[in-house]
C-alpha cells in the first residue's frame, strides 16, 4: 500500500533520515518506533508531502508523491487522514465545525448528509453531545477523539497518527489506542501511528518498525520485535539509555 | 582580516535579504495567482472584510476626528500669520484626503487587524492548523491569505474614506467653535481647492497600502518561526515592516503623482 524506498531528508548539515525503507501493508496498522528526535515525525510529513526528501521515492497507489504536484497530489491526499500530534483542530470553529470541514470543503453533500455524517464520526468516537464545544473547551483526550473523527469523515483508505497518545494520561493512551483498534477494524483503514509509547503500541499494531539514526532498524510482529536481539531495539523496549 | 569580515558579514546580510525579498515576491505572486483560481471562498472574504472594516471603524473614527481637530488649531495658527484663515478649509481637507488620511488609517489598521491576522495566521502555523488544511487538500494560501489581501485591498479605502470625512468635520468643529471662522468659508474654500485629483491621489494611496499590509502581515504570519517567540517576533515585524512601507510608499507614490 505504502512503498518507501530510499528515503533521504537533511535540514541544513543534519542529516535526518539516512535511507529509510519501509514497506506498510494494506489494512494493517504499522508502528513506527523509536527515540524522541529520531525523524519519525519527519518520516510522516513524507508520506503526506508536506516535505520533499532529498532523495528516495513513496509509493502510494502505484504513484511516486515525492514527484507528484497540483491535482495528482490532491487525489492522493484525499485518500489519506492525518492526525497530528496535537490535534491541529481549527480553534475558532465549534466541534461539529471542524469535524464537517472535509466534507463541506472537499465534496457537494448536501447540509443534511454532512449533519448525518458527522454525528455518525462524533458516535464512533464516543464524543456525541460535543458538537457545538469549541477546542479550547475539550480536554486533550477529547482533542485526539475529535481530530480522529475529523481524519474519519472522508473515509480515507489510509490514516497517519503522529503521536496520537502525547501528553495524556495511562487510562486515556489505553482508550485512544483502544478507539484506533476498534475504527480500524470498523473503517478497514491502513495505518501508520508514529508513537513510543512501550509497551501498550504492541496491543494495537500488526507490524512495528523501530526507525534508528535515520534507518528502519528492524521491522516485524510485535511480538518479533519484543523478542528481537537487535540491541538498538532491546534497549529501547526496555528503556536502557544509549540504543 | 577584519575588513574580509565586515566585507562577509555585508554580503550574508545582502544574501539573506535578497533571499527574504524572493520569498516574499513568490509570496504575493502565488496569492495573486489563487485569486483568479476557483472556488472563491467568499464566505472567508466576508469574514474578513468585517474584521478589517467594521471592527476597526471606531479606532478610525476616533483618530480621524483627532487629526482634523489638531490639523485645523495647527492649520490655523499657521495661516494666521499670513492673514490666510479662510483658507483653512482646503489646507484641513487636502492634508487629509491627499496625505494624512490614507496613511494614518493604514497605520491605525495596520496596529489594530494587520497585528491580529499575524498572530492568527502565525498560530495556525505552529499548532499545525496549515498542514491540517494542506493534507486536507485544501489550499491554505487561498482559504487563509487571498480572503485578508483581498479584504485588505477592499476595506482600505473605505475606512479611509470614512478617516477623511470624519477628520474634515472634526477640523470644522474647531474651526467653528474655537477659532470662530464662519461655517461657509470653511466648505465653499475647499471646493475650489479640492480636485478630484486629489481624491484620487488618496484612493491610489490607500488601495495600495490595502494590499502592502495584508501582503506583509500575512506573509510573517504564514512563515511565522516555532513556539510563542516565533509568533510574537513575527507579529511584531510585520507592525514595524508594514508601517515602514507605509511611509516609504507614500513618499515614494506621492513624488510620482504630484
Amino acid at each position: 500500500m505504502i512503498e518507501i524506498k530510499n528515503l533521504y531528508k537533511s535540514f541544513g548539515h543534519q542529516q535526518v533520515l539516512k535511507g529509510v525503507n519501509l514497506v506498510i501493508n494494506e489494512g494493517e496498522v504499522t508502528a513506527v518506533i523509536g527515540r524522541s528526535g529520531g525523524g519519525k515525525s519527519v518520516l510522516l510529513k513524507h508520506i503526506i508531502r508536506l516535505l520533499k526528501p532529498d532523495s528516495g521515492s513513496i509509493i502510494i497507489k502505484g504513484e511516486d508523491i515525492t514527484k507528484l504536484a497540483g491535482k495528482k497530489l490532491d487525489e492522493i491526499r484525499s485518500d489519506i487522514g492525518v492526525v497530528f500530534q496535537g490535534g491541529a483542530l481549527f480553534d475558532s470553529m465549534t466541534v461539529y465545525d471542524n469535524v464537517a470541514f472535509p466534507l463541506t470543503e472537499k465534496t457537494k453533500l448536501d447540509k443534511k448528509e454532512i449533519h448525518e455524517k458527522v454525528k455518525e464520526a462524533l458516535s464512533d468516537v464516543g464524543l456525541q453531545g460535543m458538537e457545538y464545544k469549541y477546542p479550547a473547551e475539550l480536554s486533550g483526550g477529547m482533542r485526539k477523539r475529535v481530530a480522529l473523527a475529523r481524519a474519519l469523515i472522508g473515509h480515507p483508505k489510509i490514516i497517519l497518527f503522529d503521536e496520537p497518545t502525547t501528553g495524556l494520561d495511562p487510562i486515556l493512551v489505553r482508550s485512544i489506542h483502544k478507539l484506533i483498534r476498534d475504527t480500524q477494524k470498523q473503517y478497514e483503514f491502513t495505518g501508520l501511528i508514529i508513537s513510543h509509547e512501550i509497551p501498550e503500541i504492541f496491543e494495537i499494531s500488526d507490524r512495528v518498525a523501530m526507525l534508528h539514526d535515520g534507518r528502519i532498524v528492524e521491522v516485524g510482529t510485535p511480538d518479533e520485535i519484543q523478542k528481537s536481539d537487535n540491541i538498538v531495539v532491546k534497549n529501547f523496549i526496555m528503556g536502557i539509555e544509549g540504543c | 582580516m577584519s575588513m574580509i569580515k565586515f566585507i562577509r558579514l555585508l554580503g550574508g546580510y545582502g544574501v539573506e535579504l535578497f533571499l527574504f525579498l524572493g520569498k516574499m515576491f513568490i509570496f504575493l505572486v502565488d496569492a495573486i495567482y489563487y485569486v483568479f483560481i476557483p472556488p472563491f471562498k467568499f464566505k472567508n472574504f466576508l469574514r474578513q472584510v468585517r474584521f478589517f472594516g467594521n471592527k476597526s471603524m471606531i479606532v478610525v473614527i476616533f483618530t480621524g476626528a483627532f487629526s482634523g481637530m489638531v490639523l485645523a488649531l495647527q492649520g490655523f495658527y499657521a495661516l494666521n500669520k499670513f492673514g490666510a484663515e479662510a483658507l483653512l478649509g482646503p489646507a484641513v481637507a487636502l492634508s487629509l484626503i491627499r496625505e494624512l488620511g490614507p496613511v494614518l488609517c493604514a497605520l491605525m489598521i495596520t496596529g489594530r487587524a494587520g497585528s491580529a491576522i499575524t498572530a492568527e495566521i502565525g498560530i495556525m502555523r505552529i499548532t499545525e492548523q496549515i498542514d491540517a488544511l494542506t493534507v486536507m487538500a485544501v489550499n491554505p494560501m487561498k482559504y487563509v491569505v487571498v480572503p485578508n489581501i483581498i479584504a485588505g485591498i477592499v476595506t482600505f479605502p473605505l475606512l479611509t474614506a470614512i478617516f477623511d470625512i470624519v477628520g474634515i468635520y472634526g477640523g470644522y468643529i474647531v474651526s467653528i467653535h474655537a477659532l470662530g471662522l464662519s461655517e461657509g468659508t470653511y466648505f465653499s474654500q475647499m471646493e475650489l481647492y479640492v480636485d478630484f485629483k486629489d481624491i484620487r491621489i488618496g484612493l491610489y494611496k490607500s488601495l495600495s497600502f490595502g494590499l502592502l499590509v495584508t501582503w506583509i502581515c500575512t506573509f510573517m504570519g504564514y512563515y511565522a518561526g516555532y513556539g510563542a517567540r516565533g509568533v510574537s517576533r513575527a507579529t511584531t515585524n510585520a507592525v514595524v515592516l508594514s508601517s515602514v512601507i507605509i511611509l516609504l510608499w507614500d513618499y515614494m507614490l506621492g513624488a510620482f503623482l504630484l
